[in-house]
C-alpha cells in the first residue's frame, strides 16, 4: 500500500516536473523541474524493489543537473535564474505529435495483454546484479566500457579549441605544430 | 499498481520530452527533451522487469541503458560546446546545415 502511494505521488511529479522543464521560462527552474522529475522517477524504481539502480539514477541525474545549469551559464552568457527565456518553433505541429505519440504508446499500454511474472524476485536485487555484473553479463560491461572511453575521446576532440588542421595546417604537412605554447621538457 | 498502469506514466514521461526535444530551440533545451524520453524507458524498463521476469538479468538492460544516457549527456555537451565555439550560437536553428 505505501509503495503504491509513493509510486502515484512520484509518478505526478515525474510528469509535472517533466512539462514544468519546457512551460518554466527560466533555464535554472527548468533544470530544477529536470532534477525532480529524475528524483521522481528513482523514487518510482526503489517501488519496484531496483535500489541501487533507483539510487544511481538520482545520484547521477542530481549531479548531471549541476552540470546543466553550468554549461547554461557558460553558453548562454547570463545569469539564467534571472533572464526570461522562450526559444520555441514549431510549437503547435510539436504538440501535436507528441499527443498522437502519447495516445498510442497508452493505447499499447492499456490494450495489449502483457504477460505475468513467471519467476519469483529475487530477496537481494543488488547482490544478484552485482553478482550479474561479475560474472554472467561481464561481457555486457565490458562492452559498455569502450563505448564510454569513445564518449570521452569524442568528447574531448569535439570540446578542444584547436583541431589538427589548425595545429599542422590544411594539408596536414607542418614538420612541428602551431601551438601557442610549446609542450614537452625544456619549454 | 500495474504494468499497464506503469506503462502509461511512462509513456507521458516519452510524450512530454519528444514534445520539449521537438519545440525547443536551444540545443541544451533539446538535450533535457532526450534525457526525459531516456528516462522514460529507464522506467518502462524497470516495470517491464518487476512485473514479468525480475532475475538479475534484465537490470543489467537498465544498467546499459542509464550508460546511454551519460553517453548522450557527454556527447551533446561536446556538439553544444563545438557549435557554441565555431557559431557562437547554442540554437538549433543556426545549426541546420553540417557543412560549414
Amino acid at each position: 500500500m505505501l509503495e503504491a502511494i509513493v509510486f502515484w505521488i512520484s509518478a505526478v511529479v515525474a510528469v509535472a516536473a517533466g512539462v514544468t522543464v519546457f512551460r518554466t521560462d527560466s533555464m535554472a527552474r527548468a533544470t530544477y523541474a529536470l532534477a525532480a522529475s529524475f528524483v521522481a522517477v528513482g523514487l518510482m524504481l526503489l517501488t519496484f524493489a531496483l535500489d541501487y539502480l533507483g539510487v544511481i539514477v538520482i545520484l547521477m541525474m542530481v549531479m548531471e543537473m549541476a552540470i546543466m545549469a553550468l554549461f547554461m551559464i557558460m553558453l548562454m552568457g547570463m545569469n539564467p535564474a534571472l533572464m526570461p527565456m522562450s526559444m520555441v518553433h514549431g510549437k503547435r505541429s510539436a504538440a501535436v505529435i507528441a499527443g498522437l505519440v502519447f495516445v498510442g504508446l497508452a493505447a499499447a499500454a492499456l490494450l495489449v495483454p502483457w504477460p505475468g511474472a513467471v519467476e519469483a524476485p529475487v530477496a537481494d536485487t543488488t547482490r544478484s546484479l552485482g553478482e550479474a555484473v561479475m560474472g554472467s553479463k561481464m561481457l555486457v560491461m565490458l562492452t559498455v566500457s569502450p563505448v564510454l572511453f569513445a564518449t570521452i575521446v569524442g568528447a574531448l576532440v569535439l570540446g578542444h579549441p584547436r583541431n589538427r588542421y589548425q595545429r599542422y595546417g590544411a594539408d596536414l604537412a607542418a614538420d612541428h605544430p602551431d601551438d601557442p605554447i610549446d609542450g614537452g621538457v625544456g619549454r | 499498481m500495474t504494468l499497464s498502469l506503469v506503462l502509461v506514466v511512462a509513456a507521458a514521461l516519452f510524450s512530454v520530452g519528444l514534445w520539449g526535444a521537438l519545440s525547443q530551440q536551444v540545443v541544451v533545451m533539446v538535450m533535457m527533451g532526450i534525457e526525459l524520453m531516456i528516462n522514460a524507458v529507464v522506467l518502462a524498463g524497470g516495470a517491464f522487469w518487476w512485473f514479468t521476469s525480475p532475475t538479475p538479468d534484465g537490470q543489467v538492460l537498465l544498467l546499459v541503458v542509464i550508460a546511454a544516457m551519460t553517453v548522450e549527456m557527454a556527447m551533446g555537451f561536446a556538439v553544444a560546446l563545438l557549435l557554441h565555439r565555431r557559431r557562437g550560437t547554442d540554437m538549433t536553428d543556426m545549426a541546420a546545415e553540417l557543412n560549414r
